[in-house]
């Protein structure tokens, strides 16, 4: 009997403790630091898949703490992960103080929701004038800055030197000699290009190119922005320049079931002559310790064809990446201001010469000691005549799933150009 | 102790913590799904209330439905694939050579977390220099299929890993209750006379009946809501080919920033969910189980 009642009062108290404990970790509240102040900054690159970034992030973090007195929370998160999370912080108002976004469409919502800080005031003092023209605007909407880019990449299309040699293959300058070297590489059984349009933006940009060069930058802007039609004629013949590429089997088999990291490994393993991509991933090409010298050292890379006589090679997709935001609700916004801005100025000294990131702010490439590949785009950048902005960040985030998926259909040659454009239209008018 | 589990104010306390969890986790995110639905909203911005345009447009939603089809086939599927995970376990509880290494060997993609056996099959899936591929091309497949980029067959490759994925499981669940039935009985019918097939087939499953049916909601119930192998492999493509309910769920949400249509989604699966588990356990719940 006796060991029955113990039994009966140490379960009890027990479970008592419990739900004791669980009730005061519930109050407990935030914890304070002692008067100094802490601004949050959430960042989206890891350790594992951006080393450089990651270094560099931690250097101007340690710096500017030490400068200001000010400390500095991180988090960070894997892309992905960091639009989910961020999307869900924004939901129940606690957003970090600063943090990362992308660019037009992708704001909207936030912008709409008085979620992000204008940030015009902290612009006048001559930080203006440091963004390359063109990304800042990317991060205004009705007038007013929400963003401060930190990031600038336009697509090329990079091809393996050694197999090109191999097969007597000379850079194509027009869509003719394009499909020519293609040709040539299917008869050796090379794969031509390498492509993961399971990810469905790498193949969004193949198609922003071909409406480039056939119907000047403006028109998938305008179509957009619906000054214009997606059923213009041009970008229908984009669209079905796309399916004459699928049809002549120019890309790797199964693209549509490829992830872009997957066709990225079949590029450099030299499995394929071509890979069209963004100046993200130059430090591959040129600085990164990782990947054989060798291969660097065989990489090359040219701008997207004219077709059929028509387009500018000087015209590129590209834009802004990602971008600082300062939350409205920061209790400590002029702290959060003072470190956007350090962090700004920081990054577009240090992104290029220890990174091989192109910053968004302007560069004196003279000055540094820089691979010949990062001197070469520099300068393409500033001959650029036109920085055509992905598609799918200049439309709203619903529109852009329809294009997406849309883009898809087009490779796999599920829909005729004329239903892609129709789609695509209907998508953007219902807005 | 017996006095203390009929003691009301025990019995309470007991149940309380759990009870407080389910509510807090379970229940109460449960209704404000189904009231998020109500919403037009972006996940980010302010709410506005709109009644039930989202549920009318979720019942009209082609591409719902066309996800829904896609879960339904996968539960057909799950259901299916325990009749093979039921004979492999009759199998290894008969006393067989190795039975134990089987096992383990059975149990291990069920330590590995789905991302990476969604990787795992990425790669052997991959149409140029994946294991399939190649193995078929030493055959002479001169064009071997596009596993997860051809519309027509992504959905029965990603069945694959997922049968794979849970062999484990179930095969645990059945062997364990195959293990439970008392020697006795087998003995029994062997003097008899019963062949193994026939101590299988009227001895054994009827025996087990009760773990069969509780696999079968198990295997359906999962189907139904299933997301994560699917996401990480083809994320729903090529162009919806393998969207199932839940990844259009979470495509609406997170994807185009339509968090009350996606939670109206998110809710209507619900709504199926219970619904086919009503029916499937109608469907089962015939006589009383056999007692032994």
């Amino acid at each position: 009997m006796n060991k029955k009642k113990a039994i009966t009062l140490m379960s009890t108290c027990s479970l008592v403790s419990l739900l004791a404990v669980g009730c005061s970790n519930g109050s407990g509240g935030e914890a304070s630091n002692g008067g100094a102040e802490t601004i949050e900054f959430m960042h989206l690159w890891p350790q594992g898949s951006s080393a450089e970034h990651h270094r560099i992030v931690n250097e101007i973090v340690a710096d500017f703490e030490e400068e200001s007195g000010i400390s500095v929370d991180m988090q960070v998160l894997s892309n992905e992960q960091y639009k989910d999370q961020i999307t869900i912080l924004s939901a129940s108002n606690s957003l970090p103080d600063v943090g990362m976004t992308w660019a037009a469409g992708y704001l909207d919502p936030f912008v709409e929701g008085n979620k992000f800080a204008p940030l015009d005031d902290l612009l006048e003092d001559g930080l203006r004038e440091e963004f390359v023209a063109g990304t800042l605007e990317a991060y205004e909407k009705e007038g007013e800055t929400y963003g401060l880019p930190l990031e600038l990449n336009t697509v090329y299309i990079y091809y393996n030197k050694s197999i090109f040699d191999d097969y007597q293959l000379e850079v194509p300058e027009t869509y003719e000699e394009f499909e020519q070297v293609i040709n040539t590489l299917k008869e050796e059984n090379v794969n031509p290009i390498a492509l993961g349009n399971g990810d469905r933006w790498t193949g969004s940009m193949w198609y922003m190119y071909f409406a480039d060069r056939i119907g000047g930058s403006e028109t998938l802007t305008s179509a957009i922005d619906r000054s214009g039609s997606f059923e213009d004629e041009a970008l229908v013949e984009a669209a079905a320049k796309i399916q004459e590429m699928v049809e002549n089997d120019s890309f790797v088999s199964g693209f549509n079931g490829l992830a872009d990291e997957e066709a990225k490994s079949m590029f450099m393993n030299e499995q394929a002559a071509m890979y069209m991509i963004a100046t993200w991933d130059l430090p591959n090409f040129t600085t990164n310790e990782d990947i054989p010298q060798e291969f660097r050292d065989s990489v090359g890379y040219f701008t997207f064809p004219t077709v059929d006589g028509s387009g500018d090679a000087k015209s590129y997709v590209g834009g802004p990446g990602v971008g600082l935001f300062i939350s409205e609700d920061s209790d400590v916004k002029e702290e959060s201001k003072q470190f956007a801005t350090y962090f700004v100025e920081q990054w577009g000294e240090r992104a290029v010469s220890e990174a091989g990131v192109l910053p968004a702010t302007t560069v004196d490439s003279d000055a540094l000691d820089l691979p010949d590949m990062y001197v070469d785009v520099l300068n393409d950048l500033n001959e650029a005549t036109n920085l055509t902005l992905y598609a799918d960040v200049q439309m709203s985030a619903a529109t852009a799933q329809t294009h997406l998926d849309l883009i898809q259909s087009l490779f796999g040659l599920e829909i005729t150009p004329e239903e892609f454009a129709e789609a695509n239209e209907n998508a953007l008018a219902d807005e | 102790m017996n006095k203390v589990m009929s003691n009301k104010w025990f019995i309470t306390l007991y149940l309380l913590p759990a009870l407080l969890l389910l509510t807090v986790l379970i229940f109460i995110p449960l209704l404000l799904t189904g009231y998020y639905g109500l919403m037009s909203w972006d996940g980010i911005g302010a709410m506005s209330f709109i009644g039930l345009d989202n549920y009318i447009n979720v019942v009209q939603d082609a591409t719902f439905w066309q996800s829904a089809g896609h879960s339904f086939l996968l539960a057909l599927f799950s259901t299916l694939s325990l009749l093979l995970y039921l004979a492999v376990s009759l199998i290894l509880a008969s006393k067989i050579k190795g039975a134990n290494v089987f096992r383990k060997v059975y149990l291990i993609p069920m330590l590995l977390s789905s991302v990476a056996i969604a990787q795992l099959w990425i790669k052997i899936y991959n149409p140029s220099n994946g294991m399939l591929n190649t193995m078929l091309g030493w055959i002479g497949v001169e064009n071997p299929p596009l596993w997860l980029a051809d519309p027509s067959i992504v959905l029965y490759s990603i069945f694959i890993p997922i049968l794979w994925q849970y062999a484990g499981f179930y095969i645990l669940i059945y062997y364990a209750a195959l293990k439970g039935i008392p020697e006795t009985i087998i003995e029994a019918a062997k003097i008899d006379g019963a062949s193994p097939l026939q101590i299988a087939l009227r001895i054994k499953l009827p025996l087990i009946m009760g773990v069969i049916k509780v696999t079968i909601v198990l295997a359906v119930v999962g189907s139904l809501k299933y997301f994560d192998l699917i996401f990480v492999m083809t994320g729903g493509g090529p162009n919806g080919a393998s969207e199932v309910m839940a990844s259009y769920m979470y495509k609406l949400a997170f994807g185009s920033y339509n968090f009350g249509y996606g939670s109206a989604v998110g809710f209507a699966l619900l709504v199926i969910t219970l619904i086919v588990t009503y029916i499937v356990r109608r469907l089962t719940a015939n006589k009383e189980d056999i007692q032994y």
